[in-house]
């Protein structure tokens, strides 16, 4: 699996999702400016990690979507490039229109650091493949705008064509208001696109990648990967 | 010619800044605030002299940027 990791002004967790990726598929990924227009040849997976793009000025991840680079990302996705956006990401995949929706302030006003559950929705993807359906997994989340939503006819739409890849839950794996950090519409914690192969989530899987930090629930969706595109 | 752009929400998009805001106006003493909803202006200096060709460069700016259509509404207003 060749990786790169696009790297805006104010990315911060470009590192961790390089470990990530290392420690799965026991490559380096490249990491690629936010004003580069081209990336790397034979780019498998694009990674928009989180952190704070610009700022975040405007709207979480308004600028970055249109920086020199995601003329390349959108061209990737087109061919059926794979693409992640976690977090900060996610929230770039949405202003991009990469994926439908959007990540408004958390209901609670407040930035949300903890672990949270998820219940795989769906294990139809690259991302998910390896993990069991319906599973509930532990990693974190750190967002102050990761509230999704989406009007009702598009929420139907992802969830008539299994587009929902996380929800939150709790730790029994029951979907309630409560559960979800941020008050995201229907608990939705990741979506992927009509194709499968760009996924937004907003918790953090390669912050959960070694026993020695709390778990490796996370670890399994960098293995589905390095295993589907070997 | 200046363009004045304000950007709020879609009705039935929930503003939790807006709740905060009526709920501090209330412990103020501001009574009889219903709701608040908040929303963002900005402003703009434009080369653009001819009020229509204005109107539609605004309007593309507010499509691409400005606003996001999924969420949000906009007004343009030039002075």
């Amino acid at each position: 699996m060749k990786a790169a990791v696009v790297v805006f002004p104010g990315s911060n967790r470009e590192r961790d999702v390089a470990l990530a990726l290392k420690r799965a598929s026991y490559t380096n990924p490249a990491y690629v400016w936010h004003g580069d227009t081209e990336l790397p040849a034979g780019t498998d997976l694009v990674v928009l990690p989180g952190g704070f793009s610009y700022g975040d000025y405007l709207r979480c991840g308004a600028m970055a979507s249109l920086s020199p680079v995601m003329r390349a990302v959108k061209d990737h996705a087109a061919r059926g490039g794979y693409v992640i956006g976690i977090c900060n990401g996610f929230q770039i995949l949405a202003e991009t229109g990469l994926v439908p929706g959007v990540l408004m302030r958390n209901a609670s006003l407040r930035f949300v650091c903890r672990d949270v559950h998820l219940k795989v929705e769906t294990t139809n993807s690259a991302y998910t493949g390896g993990y069991q359906p319906g599973q509930v997994i532990r990693v974190p989340v750190a967002h102050a705008e990761g509230n999704y939503f989406a009007d009702g006819e598009t929420l139907n739409r992802l969830e008539g064509e299994d587009r929902v890849a996380f929800r939150y839950c709790t730790e029994a794996g029951e979907i309630t208001p409560e559960a979800s950090p941020n008050g995201a519409i229907r608990n939705i914690a990741g979506v992927l696109n009509e194709k499968r192969n760009v996924l937004g989530m907003m918790p953090h899987p390669e912050n959960m990648t070694e026993a020695v930090v709390g778990g490796t629930d996370g670890a399994i969706l960098f293995d589905s990967l390095a295993k589907a595109l070997a | 010619m200046k363009a004045r752009v304000h950007v709020t929400l879609k009705h039935g998009v929930l503003d939790p800044q807006g709740k905060a805001i009526a709920h501090a106006l209330g412990s103020l003493g501001f009574g009889g605030v219903e709701d608040v909803r908040q929303g963002k202006f900005l402003e703009l200096e434009l080369a653009e002299t001819d009020a229509g060709k204005a109107r539609e460069q605004v309007k593309a700016m507010c499509e691409k940027l400005l606003a996001n259509t999924v969420i949000e509404n906009y007004t343009i207003e030039l002075l």
